[in-house]
């Protein structure tokens, strides 16, 4: 039985440890950065290889289409910053520069959705699933702490064509052991339960834990799924979920619309209709904060996802009941 | 000094290519003749003497590489790459239409194409990393990339402007098709750019200004820019929107409208393509 535990993990240092692993490993690797590099921790790759790594500077469009230009020329190039810029300001540059071509070109952007705290509102991209989402040929994935992080930065590297994968800022509590498996359109079960089904993405993956500890409490078994590949999205295990509980919730730190709560409504309704709650940032623009304050103001804590499910529950019971 | 038979050759392919734009942007019934006419020569120049490419192979991977920055003007670049024998001719007649290979705005589904461009101030970026791989993988092969002068005003250029300088890529050369005429109307009237040559010089780029019809300038201007070590060049070609049918010169309106298919003829015979 898989548990939020105390112990913590930063996303970014996993990203720029295995990424200057993966450079050890393949040659055709580069890094483009804006600025942001010593905080993306891609400064680790570009102390190793300084010829393979490029700091475009504060120019995010530039530096997007010149990673398109790089994997034109067959490398894989991987490109980072905070999410509010990449893909914030340079949505036109992916759709038409990488996804277009469908060029091997990595996003990788940190400091998503209101992880970035006392920055406020201008920093805190709560659209970039759906943004990303909504293009054809680019995959997005959201990892829940370091070590699927570490992971996914190896099968990025291994899948062909383009991809976003969207970091936290703050440290966050370690979900997996070392000996979880991650592929592009899989999820994990990190516990199974019967009542409801709680399919979380991101930082959400925790606080999901820790909502199925409370309803535990209460007799409600909670099934958790870390929902990591949002597109292409594991639809299997969706409708497993589904057909077994009979409610779903879906928690994320990111605008309610377009994203994962969104995926996975597309393919409940169209493949196994049962009640669905979402946990979300409400179509709204956030405010500066820490960010346990922003997750308590916005709705989306433990106790938050905890209530979504125990509706969901008492709502599916009603219909049961007619 | 270039061969008076060379000289000739080319002349008679740029005939022969404005002949093919205007035949098949009739033909599709849409598309931007203005800027494809007025770009001729500096692209016949590249795919017919300057660039090292083998239409036979178009991946091979020391071939130069050619951005149409400026994707709307894809009837030159099909006209040129189907002459030069990426593919027949005749399918210049689907340009634009369903199930076709010739895409509206160029795509990767045509052989020859290096870049998919459209959305306008992208190209000069994809350039740069094009230019870095090469430098970072020891090749020689060099990166040209067309840009519209309306393109200038998309604040990207001018980012890639900074970063190619950083890199001093002198294996990349921008050649900026000055014809003066965007959209909407005159450039200076939009959104001025000049001084153009002067911004360019500040950005310290190596900056040549040419006649975008002359075959010896437009030629010379590739060596040198060639020549030119630890920074890249910019060639502004001064050139005509609609370059060689009467009525399309100079006439914003003849940027994004096809002529008609009756018109073709009397336009072939003003041209002395008939």
């Amino acid at each position: 039985m898989s548990k939020a535990s105390k112990k913590m993990g930063d996303m970014r240092t996993g990203y720029g440890e295995e990424l200057a692993e993966l450079g050890s490993m393949r040659k055709d690797v580069v890094v483009v950065g804006a600025d942001t590099t010593q905080s993306l921790k891609t400064s680790l790759f570009g102390y190793k290889f300084p010829e393979r790594f490029f700091n475009i500077g504060i120019a995010e469009s530039n530096a997007v289409s010149i990673a398109a230009g790089l994997a034109l020329a067959g490398k894989i190039a991987f490109v980072s910053t905070y999410a509010a810029f990449i893909p914030g300001k340079c949505v036109d540059q992916i759709r038409n520069a990488i996804a277009y071509p469908n060029l091997n070109v990595k996003i990788v952007a940190s400091h998503a959705g209101l992880s970035v705290g006392p920055d406020g509102a201008s920093h805190q991209q709560v659209e970039d699933i759906a943004t990303m989402r909504v293009i054809p040929n680019m995959k997005v994935l959201a990892p829940a702490d370091e070590y699927s992080t570490r992971r996914l930065v190896f099968v990025m590297a291994e899948s062909s064509g383009p991809c976003y994968m969207r970091l936290a800022r703050p440290k966050s509590p370690v979900v997996y052991e070392d000996d979880a498996r991650f592929a592009i359109g899989s999820s994990n079960i990190l516990r199974d339960g019967s009542d409801v089904a709680i399919i979380a993405c991101g930082l959400m993956v925790a606080e999901a834990l820790d909502a199925a500890d409370i309803l535990a409490e209460e007799g409600i078994s909670c099934r958790v799924i870390d929902m990591y590949s949002i597109k292409p999205i594991d639809s299997d295990a969706i409708v497993k979920a589904a057909r077994d509980t009979g409610a779903i919730v879906t928690a994320e730190e990111h605008n309610i619309i377009g994203g994962l709560g969104s995926a996975v409504a597309e393919v409940v309704c169209e493949h196994a209709p049962c009640i669905m709650k979402r946990v979300g940032v409400k179509d709204t623009f956030g405010e500066s904060g820490e960010h346990e304050e922003l997750l308590a103001k916005y709705g989306l804590k433990a106790r938050d996802i905890a209530s979504a499910a125990r509706e969901a529950v008492r709502a599916k019971q009603r219909i049961d009941s007619r | 000094m270039m061969q008076a038979q060379d000289l000739l050759r080319l002349k008679e392919i740029a005939r022969r290519t404005r002949r093919l734009i205007i035949e098949s942007v009739a033909e599709a019934g849409s598309g931007h003749p203005g800027g494809s006419l007025s770009a001729v020569e500096l692209v016949v120049a590249l795919y017919f003497h300057k660039m090292r490419h083998d239409p036979k192979n178009p991946k091979w991977e020391d071939r130069d590489r050619f951005i149409l920055s400026k994707g709307h003007a894809a009837p030159l670049l099909y006209a040129v790459l189907a002459q030069a024998g990426y593919f027949p001719i005749e399918e210049l007649k689907t340009l634009r239409k369903l199930g076709s290979m010739l895409q509206g705005h160029p795509d990767f589904r045509t052989p020859g194409v290096e870049y998919c461009a459209g959305s306008e101030g992208i190209g000069l970026s994809v350039g740069i990393g094009l230019a870095l791989a090469a430098k970072l993988d020891g090749k020689g092969y060099r990166t040209y990339v067309l840009l519209g002068d309306g393109e200038m005003q998309e604040g990207q250029v001018w980012e890639a402007a900074m970063a190619a300088v950083k890199y001093r890529l002198d294996n990349l050369t921008a050649i900026v098709d000055r014809n003066g005429i965007q959209q909407d109307g005159l450039t200076e009237n939009i959104m001025p750019l000049e001084p153009l040559a002067a911004k360019w010089k500040a950005f310290n780029w190596n900056v040549i200004q040419i006649d975008g019809y002359d075959f010896e300038q437009i030629i010379d201007a590739y060596n040198k820019a060639e020549e030119t070590l630890n920074r890249p060049t910019v060639i502004i070609a001064h050139t005509t929107k609609g370059k060689g049918v009467s009525f399309m010169e100079w006439s914003p309106q003849w940027h994004g409208q096809a002529p008609k298919k009756e018109q073709v003829s009397k336009i072939l015979e003003e041209m002395g393509l008939l």
